[in-house]
């Protein structure tokens, strides 16, 4: 499902050109869980957006669902996340002027779905946020927008599904309601999980967990 | 630290961090400041002017003006002689006499309709005449004449050629560069031909009927006040329609009216600056919004709401008085242009020098909008509370409406009527300009809150996606549509009620492409010459209408009261417009030569709306009072008049009483270039009164017209015969001048109204970024991003576009119905054009401050969350 062979990555901070990840090499099966774990800094948000198309690697490749992204162009990898990956945000990143409802809607209707509603509401069902689906997210507490972020990123059905630290803005009650949801439509749809975490409980849930320090792999259990 | 010292240093701290959004506020102000400083410091250049060539635009201490020459006249006559008594040697005085007559190029063809102006040796008294080549005014009495530039690129001829002016040849000696106290909008309807006063006789260019104004130009001795003279002599010279001028009359009329002009092209410029208190406005309540947090940490440190509105009001202060200060620099530099702007309304040279009071005006101005326009939302920080440190919701809270706000709102519409006050210098019209901005304004809210309401409302489903969600911005939380809607809208309602107005007014008199209507119009024809002007139109396979007798006449007796007894009352008023005394009918209408004609059948523009147009039969001879002719009045004359159906007026034609009683009222359409009338008598009773004659004719070119001229000019001198294409053109261009000037004012507005808009867009522009920057995450590509800000910005643009359209339609309409008295028409294809180019703006500014969401990859936008 998911190959990243010699990835690279550098940036520039500062006036200084920093390097965040050093030669990753690893696969992931269809329908696993990992984890991606480290210290602040050691480059795991850097490694999932690459790993997702969200960005380029200085160096390397990553093959996701058997499509090289490399060749593809800003559009083509765009068109590609919205067929076949899902996202979550520590910060949840639902557009504040959309309500729940619609924010679910939208990766749908920019596929060019015709049941883009009933979809997002069968979906905040499934969360437990039918009667909140009228409301902006700056009505709703944190986990009640990160909740509707999971029936977003469920909507297309996507083979893999991202998620950076899903639980770091939550109390310990919805971080459990989030995993819970997160995992049950995981199983259900069958769907790749790749988890960024600093919680060695969460991280524990997941089938196979991959250390990073200083923008390099230190461990890669579970394999 | 003192409470002050702490005020000021928070000031200082907060608007050096957000100093980018505090630009906005100035830049807000600066475009309203520097036009509103160009006009009023222009307007004071020119009083400067006036007053120092005050003598020049005269050309002498005193001037005597009439229909008939003033040696004619006996009050005249006899005025000179004691003047002459008096003054003896030192009293000089030249005669001039100006009318319109065809000059024709005898080796080109060429000929065109000119101004002529016959002059005595001496004059001008004071000034110079400035020609090409240098110093050949004086040549001009030994024969020749001097001549507009204009006319010889219009006939062909070059300085040296023979020009012919009716039956006389003279030789071109040089060109003029300037006259003082002409005015260059005069040229547009004809150039100007200079030939001494002995040289007219042997043109036969003025006949009976003919209509020309003579001038009597007095220099006097400094023993002799022109003030006095004319003081003393004005009752007994008016009474015989002779107006007085002096260089005080002069120099006071062209003040008021210059500073009348400077005010009302001042006050285009003060509706950019409030435009611009708009954007203060908004700006100051998108950064308030911001400084929320800020606010609630500081409330909850201590600081009260009192030290708080303190901080932030100074930092609105400061940021008017920059920006008052830098739109002042910019309206001392725009003043260099204003020269270019008005010059065809200027008789004089100006001298462009900053005024230091425009300048300080400009910036008290610009000072004090920024600050009643800031404190409506800075009030808003009383009541931010500290709680917000914990939690704030997006949705703001709804301000409550306390004694302060209240007292905000009032200081508010004070100091715009206040400022419209100062402008132009009377309550009324600053009343009148709040009320009416005010009212655009609220329509205008009311519009974009109708948008909002239908964008939610109507966006069907089944539109596309990406449509529906650029529409949705339009009302969804944080939108911007009321602020753009507002900016944009008044900006574009100014210039599209311009170009409605102007299209309205330019229509009515368009005649090259009406094929019905007559282009060429032939008057001054004495009965005997009937014949000839015939056998030129037929030589052409012209068809002329028929030919309508001009009688010229003025009042005798009104309604039993004779003429002297009127105009007893009246002392001083003898403009159009101003009553005589004793609220009697203003002395104009009195003093005025009637041109009057008789005819059994209506003209086509013209309509009864009182009374009855001739029957048939018997309409009175008008021999006597008792037998009275029927005649038919102008309706706003019979107003002005104070006449009505059944009232006697007796007329004076040529020494003959002729007694008439009135029968009907008519609205005339003026506009239509045809024979128009104020009286028509019955056909009858002046048959055989001393006439001349006048006629129409549809010619298919302007080389026919122009051959026509021609022959008319040869074979019948005092006859003229004008092109009425080029009166259209020269109506088109005067107009075209003056909107030009009013229109270069508005513009402000509209850059105000962009500055609003970019201030506006990069409110929310980081919002966008953001959801951009979401959307291509969850799958978007670029191009469906861009589809939506488009839609966005489109929509945003066609709505303002579509208010300021309706609204100037409205405004247009009215203007048309109560002031030019014209027939309504939309002029859709500028009110597209402008809509486009409004769409066009707000399109390219919104997605200039967007860019970054397509450039960005999505990472980097998310990790700086």
């Amino acid at each position: 499902m998911l190959a990243c062979e010699s990835l690279h990555h550098e940036y520039l901070s500062g006036g200084k050109q920093l390097t965040v990840l050093k030669d990753i090499t690893f696969q992931l099966e269809a329908g696993g869980f990992l984890a991606i774990i480290g210290p602040s800094g050691s480059g795991k948000t850097t490694l999932l957006g690459l790993l997702a198309g969200l960005d380029r690697p200085t160096a390397g490749r990553v093959v996701l669902d058997g499509v090289d992204l490399g060749p593809l162009d800003e559009d083509a990898r765009a068109r590609f996340r919205r067929q076949r990956v899902g996202f979550v945000f520590q910060s949840f990143q639902l557009i504040p002027t959309l309500t729940a409802r619609e924010n679910v809607q939208v990766p749908l209707e920019l596929a060019g779905s015709n049941d883009a509603g009933p979809r997002a509401d069968e979906l905040l069902h499934r969360v437990g946020l039918s009667e909140r689906s009228h409301h902006y997210p700056s009505q709703l507490s944190g986990g009640e927008q990160q909740r509707v972020a999971v029936a977003r990123a469920f909507s297309t059905r996507p083979r893999i599904l991202f998620a950076d630290e899903p639980t770091g803005n939550l109390d310990a009650a919805n971080g459990a309601i989030v995993i819970e949801t997160m995992t049950a439509l995981n199983v259900e749809y069958g769907t790749t999980l790749v988890l960024v975490t600093h919680e060695p409980d969460l991280a524990a849930l997941a089938r196979r967990t991959i250390r990073l320090a200083d923008g390099a792999v230190v461990s890669d259990t579970g394999r | 630290m003192t409470s002050a010292g702490f005020v000021r240093r928070l000031a200082w701290r907060q608007a050096h961090a957000a100093r980018r959004r505090l630009m906005l506020l100035t830049a807000s102000v600066v475009a309203g400041v520097g036009a509103l400083v160009a006009v009023n410091s222009f307007t004071r250049n020119l009083t400067v002017a006036v007053a120092e060539q005050a003598k020049d635009l005269l050309g002498a201490d005193l001037s005597l003006g009439s229909r008939s020459p003033t040696d004619d006249i006996k009050p005249a006559r006899r005025l000179l002689d004691s003047l002459r008594r008096v003054g003896g040697g030192a009293v000089h005085v030249a005669s001039s006499a100006s009318f319109a007559a065809m000059a024709y190029h005898p080796s080109s063809g060429g000929a065109r309709l000119v101004q002529v102006r016959t002059v005595d040796p001496g004059w001008p008294y004071y000034g110079t005449m400035t020609t090409s080549p240098a110093r050949i005014w004086s040549g001009l009495q030994a024969g020749g004449v001097i001549v507009d530039p204009s006319l010889l690129t219009a006939i062909g001829a070059k300085v040296g050629d023979t020009l012919g002016l009716g039956e006389g040849r003279f030789r071109i000696l040089g060109t003029v560069i300037n006259v003082p106290g002409d005015v260059g909008l005069q040229m547009a309807f004809g150039a100007r031909v200079f030939i001494s006063t002995t040289s007219l006789p042997g043109t036969k260019l003025l006949a009976f009927g003919s209509r020309a104004q003579y001038e009597t130009f007095i220099q006097l001795p400094p023993t002799i006040d022109a003030q006095a003279v004319a003081r003393a002599n004005g009752g007994v010279l008016r009474a015989e329609r002779i107006s007085v001028h002096t260089i005080a009359d002069d120099r006071d009329n062209l003040t008021r009216g210059l500073i009348r002009l400077g005010n009302y092209l001042g006050l285009v410029a003060l509706a950019a600056l409030l435009l611009g208190g708009l954007g203060v406005a908004s700006a100051v309540h998108v950064f308030i919004r911001q400084q929320l947090d800020s606010i609630a940490v500081l409330r909850c440190l201590g600081a009260t709401s009192g030290q708080i509105f303190a901080a932030n009001l100074l930092q609105a202060l400061a940021m008017g008085l920059l920006g008052s200060v830098l739109g002042a620099l910019l309206g001392v530099g725009l003043q260099q242009l204003m020269p270019h702007v008005v010059h065809d309304f200027l008789p004089l040279n100006v001298r462009v020098l900053p005024s230091p009071h425009a300048i300080l005006v400009g910036i008290g101005s610009g000072l004090w909008t920024a600050t009643v326009f800031a404190l409506l939302p800075l009030l808003g920080v009383r009541t931010a509370p500290p709680l917000a440190t914990l939690r704030r919701a997006t949705d703001p809270v709804r301000a409550r409406w306390d004694r302060l706000r209240v007292a905000a709102v009032l200081v508010l519409i004070a100091s715009v009527v206040g400022l419209a006050t100062l402008q132009v210098g009377s309550l009324v019209h600053g009343v009148a300009f709040a009320v009416g901005s005010g009212s655009a304004l609220f329509v205008l809210w009311l519009t974009s809150l109708a948008l909002i309401r239908s964008a939610r409302r109507w966006t069907p489903e089944s539109w596309p996606y990406l449509l529906r969600q650029g529409l949705a911005n339009l009302h969804r939380p944080a939108n911007q549509t009321i602020t753009v809607v507002l900016a944009l809208g008044f900006g574009a309602f100014i210039l599209t009620t311009l170009f409605t107005a102007q299209q309205n007014l330019l229509r009515t008199i368009r005649v090259e492409d009406v094929a019905a209507r007559p282009n060429l119009v032939l008057f001054d024809i004495q009965t005997e010459q009937q014949p000839v002007i015939d056998s030129v139109l037929t030589a052409e396979h012209l068809q002329r209408a028929e030919y309508t007798a001009i009688v010229p006449m003025r009042i005798r007796e009104l309604k039993g009261q004779a003429l002297a007894d009127l105009l007893a009352k009246d002392t001083v008023g003898h403009r159009r417009g101003e009553r005589g005394g004793a609220g009697g009918p203003p002395s104009w209408t009195l003093r005025r030569e009637f041109r009057s004609t008789y005819r059994g059948d209506k003209g086509p523009g013209e309509r009864v709306t009182v009374g009855h147009w001739f029957g048939s039969g018997a309409h009175g001879s008008g021999k006597s009072a008792s037998d009275p002719v029927e005649i038919s009045v102008e309706a706003d004359l019979a107003k002005d008049l104070g006449v009505g159906i059944g009232d006697p007026i007796t007329w004076d034609v040529q020494g003959v009483p002729v007694y008439s009683r009135i029968t009907s009222l008519r609205e005339v359409n003026w506009a239509r270039f045809e024979p128009n009338f104020f009286v028509v008598f019955a056909p009858g009773a002046l048959d055989h009164a001393p006439q001349s004659w006048v006629t129409m004719v549809r010619a298919p070119d302007a080389m026919v017209r122009g051959r026509v001229q021609r022959e008319v000019a040869e074979h019948a001198a005092n006859v003229t015969a004008i092109d009425l294409g080029e009166i259209q053109h020269a109506i088109e261009s005067v107009v075209d001048r003056i909107v030009m000037a009013i229109r270069f004012m508005a513009l402000f507005s509209l850059i105000t109204g962009t500055i609003v808009l970019i201030g506006a867009i990069a409110t929310s522009r980081w919002q966008r970024i953001r959801e951009g920057t979401l959307l291509r995450t969850l799958g978007a590509t670029r191009g469906q991003v861009l589809t939506i800000l488009c839609t966005e910005y489109a929509a945003l643009g066609l709505a303002a576009s579509i208010v300021a359209s309706i609204l100037a339609g409205g405004a247009g309409w009215a203007l048309a119905r109560w002031i030019f008295n014209v027939h309504f028409v939309l002029p859709l294809a500028s009110m597209a054009t402008l809509a486009v180019g409004l769409v066009a703006l707000t399109t390219t500014v919104g997605l200039w401050n967007s860019l970054e969401v397509l450039n960005k990859p999505p990472l980097e936008v998310l990790r700086a969350e």
